[in-house]
């Protein structure tokens, strides 16, 4: 007889339909807000080897003091040419190896004032401007760096809510030395994998 | 004379003891171990777990209240069992903004610094040092994921011939993980990122099989981290610490990120490899490399569509 099953089919759906209703159903939560306008200060570090040099005189903190290169440079400008190596130009430069190309000191450094940089166009530039001088031969790395997609960043991707610091080229590559120096890896993960076999285990 | 016999029946009523009495003891002794036995697990069900948080509803399906609820729960719970204060908060995807990453490996020389850095964010086990970023050595020339190895060691990296690909979650805007989670514990957000509800996932590992980039952890113990090494900032949906025998995996660092900031991967990294960003936003780095390098995805022919990135050069 189908009377009664459709009554009480009538009866249960709404409440079947109110009991599934009340188990799943999402709360509307609203989105926060978008990004604002581009307000924060992308900083660029300058270390300060760039225009210094540390002593074996130690200041209050512990920490040594810095001479700054114009000490020596801006009282007694060479007026010379500039020395071919490093070991002719005398202390405090003894030792320092130079492996960038077949670059001289002259590459880069101005003859009168060794403590500031020659631009290829003639201009004189403070050694905290070194990109400028970097750019001149690693076009594309500079504009890679332009456009955030070379060197390392800390901060906000995110400038209307914080401020950006960027690395500067000599960060990374010691002006005379600029290749990237090769690290000891961190331990690897041991997760799901079995013990790492080592190079020459054959066992 | 002969002795007067033993009545049978009045022999043991004098000493109270019975056969009958001795098995209904021992039955009960019985019975009493095996009740005692069957409720362990609820002792340890109330250290584990409270009713609250039995009966606590899926993420999507909280009111505000509830939620605010649930976070103060956690962050009391962590607080008794980790012995640390942490604020546990939960982070809404920002309008306009929808995430994209992308990696140089070019430059990148298989440190593993950003394995660390998301190991330390997000509060992963210690002894385990599980991470979501698994760097994988390759040989170069060669360009199989699945022939790379995570368990390098050297005495420095780059190794000769080798190069590095750090693999994490894709964030796929097709994700397969989310497609088979029976229960909808783990879905895609408006920003794109892929995340997991811990307290809704029943651990079935489906969505780890599932994942063609064996970017997916799952929590065999629950998380030992010494109070002092806990990260305090963490949101409900990233890196607070996970239960025992649940799903999780990477989430863009998003209680960093959807506040403006960078991942913790990103800011780790020695060589600036990484590159973050808001894909919506024409002016930013990530749409630069996007629309200037000659950028690929991990095994595109899946159909995944990852939003994560990577470029030579």
């Amino acid at each position: 007889m189908p009377r009664p099953y459709r009554s009480t089919h009538a009866r249960t759906t709404p409440i079947l339909l109110a009991l599934l209703a009340g188990c799943g159903s999402d709360v509307e939560r609203p989105l926060a807000d978008p990004p604002g306008e581009p307000t924060g200060q992308v900083r660029i570090s300058a270390p300060a080897w760039l225009d210094s040099l540390a002593t074996e005189v130690t200041g209050t903190d512990g920490t040594p003091l810095r001479l700054r290169c114009e000490s020596c440079h801006a009282l007694s400008p060479s007026g010379a040419a500039l020395p071919a190596s490093a070991e002719e130009a005398g202390a405090p430069h003894t030792g320092l190896e130079v492996e960038h190309g077949t670059l001289a000191c002259a590459s880069c450094h101005d003859s009168e004032r060794p403590d500031r940089l020659r631009l290829a166009s003639g201009h004189v530039a403070p050694m905290r401007e070194a990109m400028l001088l970097c750019a001149q031969c690693h076009g594309t790395q500079h504009r890679d760096y332009q456009h955030g997609a070379h060197g390392g960043m800390q901060g906000y991707w995110d400038l209307s809510r914080g401020d950006r610091v960027r690395n500067h080229c000599v960060e990374c590559h010691a002006p005379h030395r600029p290749a990237y120096p090769r690290l000891r890896p961190l331990p690897p993960p041991h997760d799901r994998f079995p013990p790492v076999r080592h190079e020459g285990d054959h066992g | 004379m002969a002795e007067e016999p033993t009545d049978p029946t009045s022999e043991p009523a004098k000493e109270g003891f019975d056969r009958r009495t001795a098995l209904k003891v021992g039955g009960a002794t019985l019975g009493a171990a095996a009740f005692a036995r069957a409720l362990a697990p609820l002792t340890e069900w109330t250290e584990d777990l409270s009713v609250d948080g039995f009966l606590q509803k899926h993420y999507k399906e909280l009111t505000p209240e509830e939620l605010s609820a649930v976070l103060r729960r956690h962050e009391a719970e962590t607080e008794r069992r980790y012995g640390r204060e942490v604020t546990i908060r939960d982070l809404r995807p920002q309008e306009g903004v929808s995430f994209g990453y992308a990696l140089n490996l070019s430059v990148c020389i298989g440190c593993r610094r950003c394995a660390e850095a998301c190991h330390i964010e997000n509060n992963h086990d210690r002894r385990t040092q599980t991470s979501y970023i698994r760097v994988l050595e390759m040989t170069q020339g060669s360009f199989d994921m699945e022939h790379g190895t995570a368990v390098y060691d050297h005495e420095a990296v780059p190794a000769p011939g080798k190069y590095y690909m750090p693999v994490q979650c894709q964030q796929c805007d097709n994700p397969p993980c989310v497609h088979v989670c029976p229960v909808e514990a783990t879905w895609k957000e408006e920003d794109g990122i892929v995340v997991v509800d811990y307290d809704w996932c029943i651990g079935c590992r489906y969505c780890e099989a599932a994942c063609p980039y064996h970017a997916r952890r799952f929590n065999w113990e629950r998380p030992v981290v010494p109070a002092e090494e806990i990260n305090p900032n963490q949101s409900y949906l990233s890196n607070r610490i996970r239960p025992q025998g649940v799903m999780e995996k990477c989430h863009f660092c998003l209680h960093r990120t959807r506040e403006g900031r960078a991942p913790a991967c990103l800011e780790a990294c020695p060589t600036g490899a990484r590159v973050f960003g808001n894909l919506l936003d024409p002016n930013s780095d990530i749409r630069w490399v996007l629309e200037n390098k000659r950028v690929f995805v991990l095994k595109e022919d899946l159909g995944t569509r990852p939003r994560f990135f990577y470029y030579f050069g």
